[in-house]
């Protein structure tokens, strides 16, 4: 299985087997036992992240996840870097391959991640690329509803917000898909239903897909409520987006009418899409998603670089 | 080949005939295999000519050229019912159908202004993949966009 892992890129979660999956879980629940102190596995090895587009979480768990193994890390900054004079980003991706053993990036263009493996010798981490991909976090939103639900497959599951542009929310469906969920609720405005392509790939995991555009319809039925942000740019007319806006809001009026054993996610960040007075309630999942992200990201390194144990 | 059509193109001696192609894209057909003229080959192309099958056709014969199936099956994105025929000394010898790759490398852009593939300074070609053939659906294997025949013929037909 460690062969499988071992100098593996991770453009797309669609890359994975389910065995492939929960071999990386395997070894973050080691990790999380020992609480995160394993030693230095990766002592000598030099990890550079490259992101093209802003980033908190991915890049500082992608960071901290390298210290903790005791790698160095190395930051491009592309708003002071050669980029700002104009050079590619295939050049600037083959400088970074000289310098390190494995690249986390992120890149506002689909398909950069892909290129970026094209062109590099070392391994690359796709940390979102345009609206396309984002593997690892997608392995965080599964790996967290294991550790909660102790499984996936058969559970209700709902995906709400922006589907059509939204990455995270992308990958979610394809590692659901990838788990053998059946049936997966859209709940989204028509306008940010997710592509065609999305929806084709989908299809031949045979997953069924339903459609809503009023949680209220759906909030009963649900055993995960996986929420993302609806961006007010993605909309030509505010007034649409004003009036769509409030419709997706997760409150405590709306959990009212939840299951006792639902579980509320979110990517982060997130601004109103989830008010504050559920973050204490039982429901709210989303810090505790956050907190594996860290551990997860220790398991891909290692796996990827050679270094488990 | 109809005997109008004979008439109007004398027979050649060897070389690549393409029949049945769609009316009124000989010159995209042309354009697709890269043929401008300047190779030097004898190319004569005769168009919305008769045809029992279309009612009408197009037909581009080269001269001295015989086109492998990786070089004409990328025809049969914009001209599905293309036959191909290779002539020697005036007899045909082979004669096919295009078919369509699995692939479509280079040829088509991808329609998505945020793909990688659309940065005019990245090493990069576009690549698609045909996820159908009827109706023609294909992928981009960087962004993952899908487009269908419309959107192929609109770039490849002029």
């Amino acid at each position: 299985m460690m062969k499988n892992w071992l100098n593996r890129d991770v453009i797309s979660i669609l890359d994975f087997e389910k065995d492939e999956l929960e071999y990386l879980f395997s070894l973050t629940d080691k990790i999380i036992e020992r609480n995160m102190s394993i030693g230095k596995p990766l002592d000598g090895k030099i990890i550079a992240t490259a992101f093209f587009e802003p980033s908190t979480r991915t890049r500082l768990s992608f960071e901290t996840a390298a210290h903790k193994l005791g790698a160095s890390v190395i930051t491009l900054e592309p708003s002071i870097s050669s980029l700002a004079k104009g050079e590619s980003f295939a050049d600037t991706m083959r400088m970074l391959d000289n310098y390190a053993d494995l690249i986390v990036m992120r890149s506002p263009l689909e398909g950069a991640a892909k290129l970026a493996a094209e062109i590099c010798e070392h391994p690359i981490i796709n940390g979102g690329d345009g609206t396309q991909h984002h593997p690892t976090q997608a392995m965080i939103d599964i790996y967290t509803i294991k550790k909660l639900k102790n499984r996936i497959n058969g559970l209700s599951i709902g995906v709400l917000g922006d589907l059509r542009y939204g990455r995270a929310a992308t990958s979610f469906m394809y590692g659901l898909s990838i788990f053998g969920v059946k049936e997966i609720w859209l709940i989204a405005p028509k306008e940010l239903m997710p592509r065609d392509d999305v929806l084709l790939t989908l299809k031949r995991f045979n997953t069924e897909l339903h459609y809503a555009e009023n949680i209220n319809d759906v909030i009963s039925n649900l055993d995960v409520l996986y929420v993302t942000r609806i961006q007010k740019e993605r909309f030509p007319d505010p007034i649409e987006y004003e009036r769509v806006k409030g419709t997706y809001q997760i409150n405590l009026q709306l959990l009212s009418k939840a299951k006792e054993s639902l579980i509320v996610m979110h990517p982060l960040p997130r601004v109103d899409e989830i008010s504050y007075d559920v973050d204490t309630t039982k429901y709210a999942a989303y810090f505790k998603e956050a907190s594996y992200a860290v551990p997860l990201r220790m398991a891909l390194l290692m796996l990827i670089l050679g270094a488990e144990r | 080949m109809s005997e109008i059509s004979e008439m109007k193109v004398s027979k050649i001696r060897d070389g690549t005939v393409i029949d049945h192609v769609p009316a009124g894209r000989a010159l995209d057909v042309l354009r697709l295999l890269n043929l401008t003229g300047k190779e030097g080959f004898i190319i004569s192309l005769v168009m919305n000519v008769p045809s029992k099958k279309f009612g009408k056709k197009d037909i581009v014969k080269v001269e001295g050229l015989e086109l492998e199936a990786k070089q004409v099956n990328k025809l049969a994105l914009i001209a599905p019912t293309a036959t191909i025929n290779i002539i020697r000394n005036y007899e045909v010898v082979d004669k096919k159908r295009v078919k369509l790759p699995d692939r479509i490398i280079g040829i088509l852009q991808c329609q998505n202004p945020n793909c990688i593939t659309r940065k005019e300074r990245e090493p990069v070609i576009p690549n698609f993949i045909v996820i159908s053939m009827k109706p023609l659906i294909i992928q981009c294997e960087y962004c993952g966009r899908l487009m269908n025949e419309s959107e192929v013929i609109k770039q490849l037909i002029r």
